[in-house]
């Protein structure tokens, strides 16, 4: 009895209390579009000029891919691995991938997400690497920076597809762009476990001999950090491959466009020929730049 | 003899307001008291001693009793928050607290070097290069560089492991980089933060004798810390005592055995071997009859139970006979060592 009307006095209160929650709509979509509209109208030359730079450096790495003999470049790609990990068993891999590529006639696509790739990498590498170091050296910055990593790794990645889009428009800038977003937290995280992992006594010993603080970070913490750092490059590759059937949405060239085409034409033997290309490029780019744990 | 380091009332606090714990410090408080009133932690407190040149200092206590602190404010990595401690560098007294970064960078660089119980040495680096970095710092050359760490290997008996990665040494050798390390910046000033505890006994054993020889060759002044009794009497031409951050007996080892300053220092030292510490001074009587040949009176008494044959033995300085050691007079000497 008494329950029954202690329910029916809440429910009017409670009815409002939802009006006033549905009604009252927080703006974060309103917010978030009208936050690009004033970039796209203000920053319409810091875009221009990253896309400027982006598409630069696209065209070259496209260039070195593409211009010489595919087999020249399965050579490189060999000899390559044998400077790094200096055992036949994984260059021998490296060329039979390469080669299966060949095969299956996927050569072009390869290249062009090789150079998505590598781009991704290079830009991650320059842009992580210092931050990851800045972060290690100020543990408030690294506090204020971990939601903003958190975000730009849980974000459903279709969602900065379309700024992208907005500010870059279509093509491998956009899908270059999305991917670093993906990507740059683990070159930074790593970096800054590395760093910051350094132990105390050997800190302590570089600043007993007198060194700088330059010093100190070529000569004792990034050496020890090295590791790490080379983990995140691993990290930064794989992610950045994962990333190619996304960025082909948008209308970046590479292994991504087959694996689109297939799903929207439902065509089995395309998406399967195209998915097993992109497993085979990722395992000998793994296997190329395995760092051993010391 | 000239001072070389300075300790000009070095109290040292850690915490974010360390003044606030020196009212109750000058009021005579122990560590737990000061935490429990300020939330900081007494490190040292109110620290006087001098080093003169070419001499070696043992600070020592238990662990937590304040040496270790000590011994890091004399290059910089602890900061005293009321005292300075002073480095000589020729006629010039500098202030190691109040320098700037540059001339602190200057003074690590070339007057002080630093050997650390856990060795400090980077692992990826092979023997040669963790020894030549101090030069690396001061921005020396390849060629001098290498030349000068050759001569330290070969000093510290490493002339073969040049080349060797740092983890491929057992403690013992690491340890022995360490030396070759702080050596090799040719430092007057050698600080040494219980260089040999990690080590097994042995290895630890030889390393004190090693350092000896070494020391009567370079004649550095060294700053030496330790917790243990036995090393501190062997290397030590004079011994600070230390107990909750504050020194309780500086003087020679002589002086602390014979005459502790307080229980505190009366029950470490009851725990040495007399024979290690008492000279032919310490057990003679006033001279009476014939005797055997003259010994010097700052002869260990372990060589003067040697010589003993049945009859005395005459001590004399100069020509001139200060006394006689009988096996009687051994005897009582050993079952009261103190007197």
């Amino acid at each position: 009895m008494q329950a029954e009307r202690a329910t029916a006095r809440a429910t009017p209160q409670l009815v409002t209390t939802v009006d006033w929650l549905t009604g009252t709509k927080i703006p974060v979509g309103a917010t978030a579009s009208r936050i690009f509209d004033w970039l796209q109208v203000n920053g319409a030359w810091v875009f221009d000029a990253i896309s400027d730079a982006m598409d630069a450096l696209i065209g070259w790495l496209l260039w070195a891919f593409q211009t010489p003999h595919p087999l020249i470049v399965v050579v490189v790609f060999a000899a390559l691995t044998w400077l790094l990990q200096r055992r036949l068993s994984t260059c021998i891999l490296v060329a039979a991938a390469f080669l299966f590529v060949l095969n299956q006639g996927y050569w072009e696509e390869t290249t062009e997400s090789l150079t998505l790739v590598l781009a991704s990498c290079l830009v991650c590498m320059a842009v992580g690497v210092p931050i990851g170091i800045a972060a290690a050296h100020r543990p408030t910055l690294y506090a204020w920076m971990r939601p903003v990593l958190d975000l730009m790794q849980t974000l459903p990645t279709f969602v900065y597809l379309i700024p992208a889009i907005v500010f870059f428009g279509i093509g491998m800038v956009p899908g270059l762009l999305a991917t670093v977003i993906f990507v740059l937290p683990a070159p930074i995280r790593l970096t800054h476990l590395g760093i910051s992992s350094t132990p105390a006594a050997l800190m302590e010993a570089a600043e007993a001999f007198g060194a700088t603080d330059r010093q100190r970070l070529w000569k004792v913490e990034l050496p020890y950090a090295f590791p790490q750092i080379m983990a995140g490059l691993n990290q930064t590759i794989m992610l950045s491959l994962s990333m190619v059937v996304i960025a082909a949405l948008v209308g970046a060239d590479g292994l991504g466009v087959p694996v689109v085409r297939a799903l929207n034409q439902v065509n089995t033997a395309l998406g399967f020929e195209a998915g097993l290309v992109i497993v085979v490029v990722a395992v000998a780019l793994d296997r190329m730049l395995r760092v051993e744990q010391r | 003899m000239s001072d070389v380091v300075t300790f000009d009332r070095v109290s040292i606090v850690f915490g974010d307001r360390p003044t606030d714990a020196l009212p109750l410090m000058d009021a005579g408080a122990n560590r737990a008291e000061v935490a429990e009133a300020t939330g900081q932690i007494l490190g040292v407190h109110d620290c006087s001693l001098t080093v003169h040149e070419g001499e070696m200092v043992v600070l020592m206590g238990l662990s937590g009793s304040g040496k270790s602190t000590l011994l890091r404010a004399v290059n910089g990595l602890a900061h005293p928050v009321r005292g300075e401690v002073r480095v000589h560098d020729g006629d010039e007294a500098i202030s190691v607290t109040h320098a700037d970064a540059r001339t602190l960078r200057r003074l690590r660089r070339n007057r002080i070097a630093m050997v650390f119980q856990q060795f400090g040495l980077l692992p990826w680096r092979s023997v040669a290069e963790n020894v030549g970095l101090g030069l690396e710092f001061e921005g020396i050359q390849w060629r001098e560089r290498d030349e000068r760490v050759r001569h330290q290997l070969e000093i510290v008996g490493l002339a073969d492991r040049a080349d060797a990665r740092v983890a491929e040494l057992s403690g013992g050798m690491q340890q022995r980089v360490g030396l070759a390390r702080a050596f090799a910046t040719e430092a007057p000033i050698l600080l040494m933060d219980e260089p040999f505890s990690a080590l097994d006994p042995l290895i630890r054993t030889r390393l004190q004798d090693e350092l000896c020889v070494l020391q009567r060759q370079l004649r550095r002044t060294v700053i030496f810390v330790s917790h243990d009794l036995d090393e501190a009497f062997k290397l030590g031409d004079r011994i600070a005592i230390m107990d909750g951050g504050r020194i309780v007996q500086q003087g020679t080892p002589r002086d602390i055995f014979t005459r502790p300053a307080s229980d505190y220092v009366a029950d470490f030292v009851a725990q040495m071997n007399p024979l290690g510490v008492l000279c032919a001074r310490d057990v003679m009587t006033p001279p009476d009859g014939p005797a055997d040949g003259a010994v010097p009176p700052d002869l260990p008494l372990a060589e003067v139970m040697n010589r003993l044959r049945g009859r005395p033995l005459a001590v004399a300085e100069d020509g001139r006979v200060l006394g006689h050691v009988t096996e009687r007079a051994v005897l009582a000497r050993l079952a009261a060592p103190r007197g």
